[in-house]
């Protein structure tokens, strides 16, 4: 895999505006990009626009419990999308449970990538013992399969956003440090490292300022596609029962809860949420998919 | 979504296909909310076990709907003695292998349940009672106790017979097997796939009424949105436990029918009545010298805060009856006109503040997600109303084993638990859970709120050793008064138990939760 | 070869040794399994009995011990809650899993890689494009709603389908299979197509960007210049190519399949390990769940080998050594 600086010369634009112009020639990742922004900004803003703090449990009264969407409150208070058993509005319910899985998946591919890009690139850097002592590590924690592996660390963490997050980072950093280290290797070969090192920059400049920029592309895409993933696997661990706690529901437990109101016709305490789920994660996958077929040289060819 | 009329015929066509059509008028297929981890009907106390084996094996005395002792094995029973137990037994019982059920039987049960290997929890805590075993006739049986014991009769209805000719010590995977799993009961063991499903067949020989089933299925559907589909999509003709969300549509659809009981199972919030609690801090999250809580004042504030009438109607849809005692209408030692307090949130903050809490205090209130009806909905809905009150309450519901660890540890200030009352009398819940902790004697064993009364416990002791039924029910119903008017706990309701099964057919709803394909009859 | 294949051994091994010590230490430190399984009508003496009869009021080490004293005997324990050995129980509900993720992985096959090779050799088709687009859904859509729905749909709204459980079986090898009887078929069908979603898609997207990255390369190029039929140039040259990252993917993929049954196997209700594990986590069944936990990462470690040596047998340019 060869960096975008390689590709570039040739061309009159710098390689951001060809980066631009690459990713904005699919509509349907441009429309995806301005869907995440949007939910993400829901997400950071939704204490001052949503109509209730749906974890307050102050403010929820079950006599509003289960009102289809569009229902008034006896404070006259409308529900555009009903509520849930709780009395929770579920338009609040489903932005604060936005910000609970984008927090939860970022958060966590964040962690896990710095984590495990590190590991990979010092691996493939350093090389020898250390680095059989690393991918070992990556090999063994890739034959523990995810589901399984969060399942246990919150069998014994108990429940709570940040226990979940620990969980997700333990389950994704090696596959970070696995593509690191791919990347690495190929990059390791290529002159400007070798000239770095001839001129005797200190090794963790090298690593840094060199061998990580060229390494970045392939991680920027597992980032994203890790996001989804991390967002989907919480929302299972949550309707397992094992993920965040039920008065701060994500979208996960949102929909686990409405679940059991699925067949008495109570469609819209799962049915939203879910909806806002798959939005979520089918507009990360759009932009990660768009993302990688932009920086994947192979197929520029 | 909606199928066309060609669809419909389609899909009638290939359901048909998948069961011949006489096979299924007599097969009863039953839907189980619980996974049954044993046909050794002596190796795990667990009320699924119990359900199951009530169709192979039989006990002496048996519960009614209602949960009132009836004559099954046993013909009839009499105290002799005041420590003397006897039981004359039914003759002409025969056992699946064709031999004659007699008081050897009895006495080899009654040796066997202490002996059953590696039991996670032993019958022997129905038998330990019984001192000595003395076989009168082959249809007469005394069994002896250490001191007056009027509840043996009760206890004795969780002892399930089995043959003596199964020689000594029967190993519990011979049942799973099939090749012990001999009873007296209504329907022979066919089959066992663990996690799956039981089969039946009718025991042609039965001394009772013979039951409407040839072969009855048996299956294991926990998750409770399956249980409800696979009857509404014809997989089982019978389910129990409906979840609550599903009553209202399942009750509106003609092609169905249900049954429904008040249960025996109470849920309730334990208070810490230790001095010290660890969830409990004043209205600014400063820590307290004292505990709130072992206050009467602070104990009925948060009882009159709570609007179970809402709780039952909002959060159970209907299944369950508001209560303020251990025991529903109807049972022995219920105690008329001890009702839950209204629900007054203005006369509870007064309250609060006479017991100098003008300003409330934080507590958490904890909870199991995945073991009672509705628990964690249960929960956070008090926690609500706590907090209307002034008492900010922060809810935390956690799964069942890591909840139950630390329950027994006394980690937690105010949790809701539930207690089903398998002897139908107040006997049962006032030793294991309000009685003063004392390990040589079992009481308090599961007292978790660390709750202390002694003329609760005198009024008890007197009680367990008083003969007459008259007289201990109005001892038990004193004692129940006493420890209610106390706020030992707080009672919220009484679950209903509710089954579903497709129209055409009726069940008597039992008490004890428990599902029985014998009492399944098609309607007349 | 050999060396390698005793280090890949040992390494299982010493995998499979950490996983069970950390899992005595968590487990322990969850709580104990008789609070959980005891009646509570038991007293205080009813439960140290109990506690008793399971060795659990051992010191843990000795515990631990014990346990690997049997583990050398090829002895796993009992489980606390069926009192049956824990390799027993997982044995008798192997079959089941393994049936609906062969199941899952054929249907995976069989649907993704012709949409796929149809998406990348014509990308810009209609079919191709919302084969696409599928396989995103496919990968968003979280497989508990997913199996929701499909109950919703086949078995309650249009009663095609039964809803849950595993149907009629049928002896084969002397063990009972679903997929040889129509009722048994009609159960599995829901539960491998939803277990089938994620493997879908990503065969579909592997298949496809195999087959766009090797039209252009040069031996495809020369190969149809030669004029061979399009058929054979896509069945043999391209396919040859895109075979090895599908294998690999897919075998690896298996066990992850098998993993996340537990999310299938408890909507539909199908008896096989991934319920059972769920049920041991619960009830905290010690032996079980060490016992099942030690049967998937052995399960990993042969798919891992397979997967390297069906590389070396797709790609000869692969040597064992290189992959350590």
């Amino acid at each position: 895999m060869s960096g975008m600086a390689e590709i570039a010369p040739a061309a009159p634009e710098t390689p951001l505006q060809r980066f631009v112009r690459d990713f904005t020639s699919n509509r349907l990742a441009v429309g995806a990009l301005v869907v995440v922004l949007l939910i993400a900004l829901a997400a950071i803003f939704a204490p001052w626009i949503t109509p209730q703090n749906p974890y307050d449990l102050a403010q929820l009264d079950i006599m509003d419990g289960r009102l289809p969407p569009g229902a008034s409150s006896a404070a006259g208070m409308t529900y555009w999308l009903g509520t849930d058993d709780q009395g929770r509005d579920m338009l609040s319910g489903i932005i604060y449970g936005l910000r609970i899985s984008l927090i939860v998946g970022i958060g966590s591919a964040l962690i896990a990538g710095v984590v495990g890009s590190t590991l990979g690139l010092v691996a493939a850097y350093a090389g020898g013992r250390v680095e059989t002592a690393i991918m070992r590590l990556v090999d063994l924690q890739l034959s523990f399969p995810a589901i399984l592996v969060a399942l246990m660390i919150l069998a014994f963490l108990g429940k709570g956003i940040g226990n979940v997050m620990i969980a997700l980072v333990l389950v994704e950093w090696a596959r970070y440090a696995r593509t690191a280290r791919g990347a690495a290797l190929v990059e390791r070969r290529r002159e400007y490292i070798e000239a770095a090192e001839c001129l005797a920059l200190p090794r963790w400049r090298v690593l840094f300022r060199h061998l990580l920029p060229n390494c970045l592309p392939p991680l920027i895409v597992i980032g994203t596609i890790q996001i989804a993933r991390a967002i989907t696997l919480e929302a299972t661990l949550s309707f397992l029962g094992l993920g965040v706690p039920i008065t701060e529901p994500s979208l996960g437990l949102l929909i686990a809860n409405g679940y059991q109101y699925m067949l008495s016709g109570q469609y819209w305490i799962s049915f939203y949420p879910g909806l806002a789920l798959l939005l979520t994660i089918m507009a990360i996958n759009l932009v990660g998919d768009q993302l990688r077929d932009v920086l994947n040289p192979r197929q520029q060819r | 979504m909606f199928p066309t009329c060609r669809m419909v015929i389609l899909g009638a066509a290939l359901a048909a296909l998948t069961l011949p059509p006489a096979a299924r008028a007599q097969t009863l297929r039953v839907g189980a909310s619980a996974p049954v981890t044993s046909i050794d009907p002596h190796y795990h106390t667990y009320s699924p076990n119990v359900s199951l084996d009530a169709h192979i094996y039989e006990p002496l005395v048996d519960m009614d709907a209602a949960s009132r002792p009836i004559p099954r094995l046993a013909l009839s029973w009499k105290l002799v003695d005041n420590t003397v137990w006897e039981f004359h037994l039914r003759p002409g019982v025969k056992f699946h292998n064709g031999e004659d059920f007699t008081a050897a039987d009895v006495a080899y049960t009654i040796d066997r349940i202490p002996r059953v290997k590696n039991s996670p929890g032993s019958y022997a805590i129905y038998t330990k009672a019984i001192s000595s075993v003395e076989v009168v006739d082959p249809h007469t049986i005394r069994l002896h106790t250490k001191q007056v014991y009027p509840l043996l009769p009760i206890d004795l209805t969780q002892v399930y017979i089995i043959p003596h000719t199964l020689g000594a010590d029967p190993a519990t995977e011979d049942f799973n097997s099939g090749k012990d799993a001999i009873g007296t009961g209504p329907f022979r063991f066919v089959s066992y796939k663990s996690g799956d499903r039981i089969e039946m067949d009718r025991n042609d020989n039965y001394w009772g009424p013979k039951p409407d089933w040839q072969h009855v299925s048996y299956r294991m559907i926990p998750n409770d949105a399956a249980r409800t589909a696979a009857l509404l999509s014809g997989d089982v003709d019978f389910i129990e436990a409906v979840p609550t969300t599903d009553v209202a549509r399942l009750s509106h659809d003609k092609k169905l029918h249900l049954a429904e009981t008040v249960s025996l199972r109470i849920i309730f919030l334990w208070l810490d009545h230790r001095g010290m609690t660890p969830h409990v801090t004043g209205p600014n999250g400063e820590k307290l010298d004292h505990n709130p809580l072992t206050d009467l004042r602070v104990r009925q504030a948060l009882s009159m805060a709570i609007n179970r009438n809402a709780i039952v109607d909002r959060i159970m849809q209907g299944a369950a009856i508001p209560s303020g005692q251990f025991l529903p209408k109807g049972s022995f030692s219920y105690v008329p006109g001890l009702n839950p307090p209204a629900y007054d949130p203005a006369k509870a903050r007064q309250l609060l503040a006479a017991a100098g809490y003008p300003k409330g205090f934080r507590i958490e209130l904890d909870g199991p997600n995945d073991r009672y009806v509705n628990d964690g909905k249960i929960i956070q809905a008090v926690g609500q109303m706590w907090s209307r009150i002034g008492v900010q309450t922060a809810v935390n519901a956690i799964t069942w084993p890591s909840f139950i660890g630390q329950a027994n540890k006394g980690a937690f200030s105010a949790f809701l638990l539930g207690w089903g009352t398998s002897s139908g009398e107040a006997s049962n819940p006032l030793r294991s859970l309000i009685a003063t902790r004392t390990p040589a004697k079992g009481w308090g064993a599961v007292n978790r709120g660390f709750y202390s009364n002694p003329k609760v416990d005198e009024l008890l002791t007197t009680a367990l050793a008083t003969a007459d039924d008259a007289a201990r029910e109005k001892l038990l119903q004193q004692a129940t008064t006493l420890a209610m008017d106390d706020v030992a706990f707080i009672p919220l309701h009484n679950q209903k138990n509710i089954w579903a099964m497709r129209a055409g057919l009726t069940y008597a709803a039992r008490a004890d939760e428990t599902s029985r394909a014998q009492e399944v009859h098609p309607a007349k | 070869m050999t060396a390698w294949l005793l280090r890949r051994l040992v390494q299982a091994a010493f995998v499979v040794l950490a996983m069970t010590v950390i899992l005595f230490i968590g487990l322990h430190v969850i709580g104990n399994p008789i609070d959980i399984l005891i009646s509570p009508e038991a007293d205080q003496a009813d439960r140290a009995r109990a506690i008793a009869a399971l060795g659990l009021d051992q010191p843990l080490w000795r515990q631990y011990a014990l346990f690997l004293w049997g583990m050398l005997h090829g002895d796993l324990g009992r489980s606390f809650v069926f009192h049956e050995p824990a390799l027993q129980l997982i044995g008798e509900r192997l079959p089941a899993t393994l049936e609906l993720a062969v199941s899952a992985v054929l249907l995976a096959i069989v649907i993704g890689i012709p949409l796929g090779l149809y998406a990348g050799l014509y990308p810009n088709s209609l079919l191709g494009r919302s084969a696409m687009a599928g396989s995103i859904l496919g990968f968003s859509l979280p497989t508990f709603w997913v199996g929701l729905m499909l109950i919703m749909l086949f078995a309650v709204r249009l009663g095609w389908l039964p809803s849950t459980g595993r149907g009629q079986t049928a002896l084969l090898f002397g063990i009972r299979w679903s997929f040889l009887t129509r009722d048994g078929l009609a159960h599995l069908a829901m539960p491998a197509f939803n277990l089938a979603l994620g493997n879908i898609a990503l065969v579909l997207r592997l298949v496809r960007s195999g087959v766009r990255e090797t039209l252009p390369l040069d031996y495809v190029r020369f190969a149809r210049a030669k004029g061979l039929r399009p058929a054979r140039v896509v069945g043999v040259h391209v396919m040859k190519n895109i075979m090895i990252p599908v294998v690999t993917v897919l075998g690896l993929e298996f066990g992850g399949t098998i993993a996340f049954s537990v999310v299938t196997e408890s909507i539909f209700a199908w008896p096989g390990m991934g319920k059972l594990i769920i049920d041991s986590i619960n009830v905290l069944d010690r032996p079980v769940i060490v016992a099942y936990l030690m049967i998937i990462v052995l399960m990993f470690v042969a798919i891992n080998l397979v997967v390297d040596l069906l590389y070396t047998f797709l790609d000869p340019r692969v040597r064992l050594e290189d992959r350590g």
